[in-house]
């Protein structure tokens, strides 16, 4: 009896085992409801019943008669069919099991392939060993724990509902940028009936209404938003048969065309003859040339825009390190250059070919312009030496002009027209080595385009040239005005004219003394000795108290003879000192100067010179005098003028009210006080800054805005009913969110803004997901909610 | 002869009806009406002086309680409540008749003390929070489905106005859990650095909720993306209590420990008014009304308080100049609302004593911490004590 109830202990537990086990995986299949199939769910629920035929071996059990029934039913009930069929194989023996499987006695263990051994001996069991086998290789893989099952269906809920909220994210950025909203938001529509609803009731009685019925009928017109029938609208869309046509040639020639273009290109490639390249290199360069030539003639903002781009060019080439002896091929001519003059002379081509991509571009101002004007009246003599330095400064990187002109000396005119013809040869003769065909085409350009501008112009074209202030070149143009003065005037005596020649040249030599500028004094003298000479030759004479209302400023100051100073100056390739710029310098005192200057041999140019002239183009002084005269001048007190052309005279085009009248209606500026900053030269001191006001404006740029132009714009802009239009003043202050009092504001719904709500409420979904489940798992839900 | 008159188009100056307003002709050239800026500015700091005289929330105090008030809900369909009985109840809408004993609809006995009970805002289904979350319907007596996930107690539960199968949860070991309530399982669990209090989804934004923590800050979470705060609300000086959105899902109000209420915009971390009173205790539970204009909030020591929303907003009917007055008083206010004055002004609020020196302590404290963090970043290896800001400061963890 013991053995008996033992063994139904181990079933009992075998079946609880496999009960917990189905237990959980209900569970998980309640919690994959939702997202697991139904089969998959089913072939969960059958698996606990596979579940004994592991476990059944180890019993220690002495009635081994019985224990290999039950193994038999359970091996068997592993294939449904047989399995009654074996249950009937019973024959009247007395308790002696024809299989005679006991481990009795052995101390073995009884292992599934001992049962299986028999089997094979019986043709009639071949289904049952079929079953079993392929019950061992469909082994399932141990259930996942539940807390990482638990993790992977929050997760994958977790990513399904964000994917339901995030049809949410448009209607939220929609309202936050909403210039107004108003709450609450349900609208109640109008209830407009369709015009299909109303046609419904319409019944046509009179023939003429029966006709056009008919007619719309017919043609299947439809009654609301198409208006155009089906036939209509496929005829828009279709194209002619001509169009088509015409589309289809266009197409075919293109076709052919570029298969053309490809074929010559391909053709072109493999030459390889390297003359042919550089003739067509040549070629495309000559073209690029008359092109641009064209465009200056026709388009002179096209070319402008050109020139940008040859300056955006010279940029790139003087970033890189191009044409400068770095490369390979201008290595191994290095080493070669000391013994072969070839070689040598193409390295000097190489870097004449850097120097013009580097070259600065010119930008030609007005005042040249004015200039021009007055050459073209007929002054030639406007000093020789002018015209020289200019022709020399048009081509040559000042650098290099420099060295030039040290290492040439007097001998000025005569370097000129060889650096020119040198360049121009640099220019057009193509490198060997010159990768780079579109820089030199644009270095041609722009040298076109410079002679273009100024074929004839009397004004040295330095480097700094173009940042030279306004200012400063009205002076130039009125020392040409004076120049032709000169010219007009003979009737002066030749001694007055050296003895003020001479003043200048004192004054200059002094000046150059003080400047220390060490490269062109000697160049420059000699400059003003040959315009001496020009001018005693003519007889030319200077007056002392010649009038010169044109020039202002701290110029105005200075004796005539400043005039020559001014245009020596200007041959210096308008080189701004500090010192000549400080109004506490006053030429009387120069001129008290004793005038013993020692000349100086030839030196070469200074490093520190050279410095000085790289940033000689930052004329920052100059421009701070500027800047604080313009607001000396504009923090004036202006005159004010209330005349009223009209009252009391006749008044229109080119009438002016009576200067009686502006005299009586002009109230004059009072006299302010002087300036604080009278005579302090290098202070601009802001007198309109009112430290009461401070405390009421805004001190930095508060956070939405990024520029202060934002801000202010938003603060200029008037909201208020005074200077704005009635509807302008409801529009510009309605608010942001408005609401009614008393009104329930009902938290957003789907419907509200166009999306369409689900149609089942959250309880119906609720219980359906739960009546997938079994009644056997609910219990066991609730047996789980319970503890 | 001809004799030339002048004539006007009586249309331009004679009104329609005699009920109309005189036509003012006008002439809006600029040159007129000279110094817009400055005139504007006086008008600017003019509404804001008037606002703050004019801002007066206090309505009311309603008492009667005879001990704190804990729980406050509106315009509520059914009524439904927890104890720690282990009881819920289901209560009629209407009050007993005369002589009749207050007598619950319905009381099931449940197996856990409930901390938190909140409907469904469509469906009739409440979910109380305790050990677990239980959904229940309403029809019936056992929970339709139960969700659990940790073993602290959950404190507080609330779904989501907008997409209404959402639950959020807050428990006592520092976590925020949400729930899908239809998939019947927890989504994400959040860990901050102290126990969130209750919680608030934006009744206009489905996947924003606020957090009122015991850190006397409130979060503001993008559901989708709970490793970093969308905006930390901070102000209050003691643990915030509850939190509730207005209806326009702008701004939110948030009641607190330490005898204050706060009403914060929702993008902005700091508030924008605070309310208390002298015999206002410990802030337990606040809400706003449902048109937006008032709030109320219950407090300890037994009183409910009703509230402006609008400190200086004129209730009642106004007049169309008045409306069109206070529109632009507004605009201007908002216009100039970063020139020092205005900014002065309209921030000036008289605090209480104890608040205002916690304030202060408070300041100084973050200070010196803030030092302490510079000062240990300076000394030690470069990367090795990195700059965290301030959203992510106080998240410790997002549990999948």
């Amino acid at each position: 009896m013991e053995p008996k109830s033992d063994t139904r202990r181990f079933f009992k537990s075998l079946h609880a085992f496999g009960e917990r086990k189905q237990a959980a995986t209900v569970d998980m299949a309640r919690n994959v409801a939702g997202l697991l199939a139904l089969s998959q769910q089913e072939e969960l629920m059958d698996l606990p019943n596979h579940s004994p035929l592991s476990t059944s071996e180890d019993e220690g059990d002495s009635d081994g008669e019985r224990k290999s029934q039950k193994l038999l039913e359970a091996v068997s009930s592993l294939g449904g069919k047989s399995r009654w069929k074996l249950a009937e194989r019973s024959e009247a023996t007395l308790g002696v099991s024809e299989f005679n499987v006991t481990s009795d006695g052995s101390g073995e263990k009884l292992v599934l392939s001992d049962l299986l051994e028999s089997s094979t001996a019986l043709s009639s069991l071949a289904a049952v060993r079929k079953q079993l086998l392929r019950v061992k290789s469909k082994t399932l893989a141990i259930p996942l724990d539940k807390k990482e099952a638990d993790q992977i269906l929050r997760e994958a809920a977790f990513s399904k509902t964000a994917q339901v909220l995030s049809k949410w994210d448009p209607v939220v950025l929609k309202n936050r940028q909403a210039e107004q909203l108003f709450f609450p938001m349900e609208k109640e529509l109008p209830a407009v009936a369709p015009v299909e609803h109303a046609f419904t009731g319409w019944k046509t009685r009179t023939p003429l209404e029966q006709e056009v019925f008919n007619l719309l009928h017919k043609n299947k017109q439809p009654v609301t938003d198409p208006l155009l029938t089906p036939v209509e609208k496929a005829s828009l869309k279709a194209m002619s048969l001509e169009e088509v046509k015409i589309h289809r040639a266009e197409l075919q020639k293109t076709r052919a065309l570029q298969s053309y273009y490809e074929a010559r290109a391909r053709r072109e490639k493999k030459i390889k003859s390297k003359k042919y390249h550089k003739f067509m290199k040549k070629g495309k360069a000559k073209k690029a040339f008359k092109e641009f030539e064209q465009l200056c003639k026709d388009d002179p903002s096209a070319a402008l825009q050109e020139l940008g781009k040859m300056e955006e060019a010279r940029v790139l080439e003087r970033m890189s390190l191009k044409h400068q002896g770095s490369g390979k091929w201008a290595k191994s001519k290095a080493i070669m250059a000391r013994y072969d003059l070839e070689t040598r002379q193409a390295m000097q081509e190489q870097l004449a070919k850097k120097r013009e991509l580097t070259q600065k571009l010119q930008v030609v101002s007005e005042s040249e312009e004015e200039e021009e004007k007055c050459t073209e009246e007929g002054i030639i003599s406007a000093s020789d030496g002018m015209n020289d330095l200019q022709m020399n400064a048009a081509g040559v990187n000042p650098w290099m002009l420099r060295s030039c002109n040290s290492s040439a000396g007097r001998g000025e005119l005569k370097t000129d027209p060889e650096q020119l013809p040198q360049q121009v040869a640099g220019g057009f003769s193509v490198g060997e080595e010159d990768e780079r065909p579109v820089a030199e085409e644009l270095v041609l350009k722009e040298r076109s385009f410079q002679e273009r501008v100024e074929p004839n112009s009397a004004k040295p074209m330095g480097g700094q040239e173009a940042e030279v202030s306004s200012d400063c070149q009205e002076e130039v143009s009125e020392s040409r005005v004076l120049l032709q003065k000169l010219h007009k005037e003979n009737d002066q005596s030749e001694q007055q004219n050296v003895s003020s020649v001479g003043t200048v040249l004192q004054i200059q030599r002094e000046e150059l003394a003080q400047e220390e500028s060490l490269v062109p004094q000697r160049l420059e003298r000699t400059h003003v000795l040959e315009e001496q000479g020009e001018l005693g030759k003519e007889g030319r004479c200077q007056k002392k108290g010649h009038p010169r209302p044109m020039l202002k400023g701290e110029w105005k100051k200075r004796n005539p003879h400043s005039v020559l100073d001014v245009s020596r100056r200007e041959k210096k390739d308008q080189m701004i000192d500090l010192q000549k710029l400080l109004t506490t310098r006053s030429p009387v005192k120069s001129l008290a100067v004793p005038t013993v200057v020692e000349l100086k041999d030839e030196v070469e140019t200074d490093h520190k010179q050279i410095i000085k002239e790289a940033f000689a183009g930052d004329d920052v002084i100059r421009e701070f005098l500027k800047e604080k005269r313009e607001t000396v001048e504009a923090n004036k007190p202006k005159d004010l003028d209330l005349t009223l052309p009209g009252w009391g005279e006749w008044v229109g085009m080119g009438l002016k009210p009576s200067a009686k009248k502006r005299r009586r209606f002009l109230i004059k500026a009072p006299e302010s006080s002087p300036r604080k900053d009278k005579n302090l030269p290098n202070v601009i001191l802001n007198e309109k800054h009112n430290i009461l006001a401070a405390a009421h404006q805004v001190h930095a740029i508060p956070h939405p805005f990024t520029h202060h132009q934002q801000f202010e714009r938003t603060i200029q802009n008037p909201i208020g009913y005074t200077w704005n239009t009635q509807r302008a003043f409801q529009k510009l202050t309605v608010p942001k969110v408005g609401t009614k009092l008393g009104h329930i504001i009902k938290p957003l719904k789907a419907e509200n803004v166009g999306y369409r709500s689900s149609s089942r409420s959250d309880l119906s979904v609720l219980q359906s997901s739960r009546k997938r489940l079994s009644k056997k798992q609910q219990k066991q839900l609730k047996a789980s909610s319970a503890d | 002869m001809k004799v030339k008159m002048l004539s006007r188009n009586p249309d331009n100056y004679v009104r329609e009806t005699k009920l109309d307003i005189q036509r003012v002709p006008r002439n809006y050239d600029p040159t007129l009406h000279p110094f817009e800026v400055p005139r504007e500015y006086v008008r600017a700091l003019n509404a804001t002086k008037l606002e703050r005289v004019f801002a007066k929330p206090f309505l009311a105090s309603l008492d009667g309680h005879r001990d704190g008030v804990n729980c406050l809900a509106k315009h509520p369909k059914s009524l439904t409540t927890v104890g720690d009985d282990k009881t819920v109840k289901q209560w009629k809408m209407d009050g007993p008749g005369c002589g009749e004993e207050e007598e619950p609809l319905q009381t099931i006995l449940g197996k856990t003390v409930s901390t938190g009970i909140d409907h469904h805002w469509k469906d009739p289904i409440f979910a109380t929070c305790g050990q677990q979350v239980d959904i229940w319907d309403e029809q019936r007596t056992s929970p339709v489905c139960s969700m659990n996930w940790g073993f602290d107690s959950v404190c507080s539960v609330k779904f989501n106005p907008i997409e209404t199968f959402i639950l959020g949860s807050c428990a006592s070991d520092r976590n925020i859990v949400l729930y899908d309530m239809r998939q019947a399982t927890p989504l994400k669990k959040v860990i901050l650095d102290m126990r969130t209090n209750t919680i608030c989804w934006n009744p206009m934004e489905a996947f924003h909720f606020t957090a009122a923590n015991e850190d006397y800050n409130l979060y503001t979470f993008d559901m989708r993306a709970l490793d970093t705060p969308v905006q930390v609300h901070m102000d209050h000086v003691s643990a915030v209590l509850d939190v509730d959105y207005s209806p326009t899902g702008k701004e939110f109000v948030s009641a607190s420990f330490d005898k204050s209420i706060r009403i914060f915009p929702v993008e902005r971390s700091r508030s924008r008014e605070v309310y208390h009173t002298k015999r206002m205790q410990h802030v337990i539970c606040v809400k706003w009304t449902s048109d937006s204009k008032y709030i109320m909030c219950g407090s300890d020591e037994m009183n409910i308080r009703l509230w402006k929303a609008n400190a200086s907003e004129k209730l009642g009917v106004l007049t169309s100049r008045e409306k069109a007055a206070n529109d632009y008083n507004q605009k201007l206010k908002e216009k100039f609302q970063y020139h020092p004055h205005v900014k002065r002004i309209a921030r000036h609020r008289h605090l209480p004593k104890s608040i205002y020196s916690q304030i202060q302590e408070q300041r100084i404290m973050k200070e010196s911490r803030r030092r302490k963090e510079m000062n240990r970043r300076k000394h030690s290896k470069p990367g090795s004590v990195p700059v965290v800001s301030e959203r992510k400061k106080h998240v410790v963890a997002v549990v999948k």
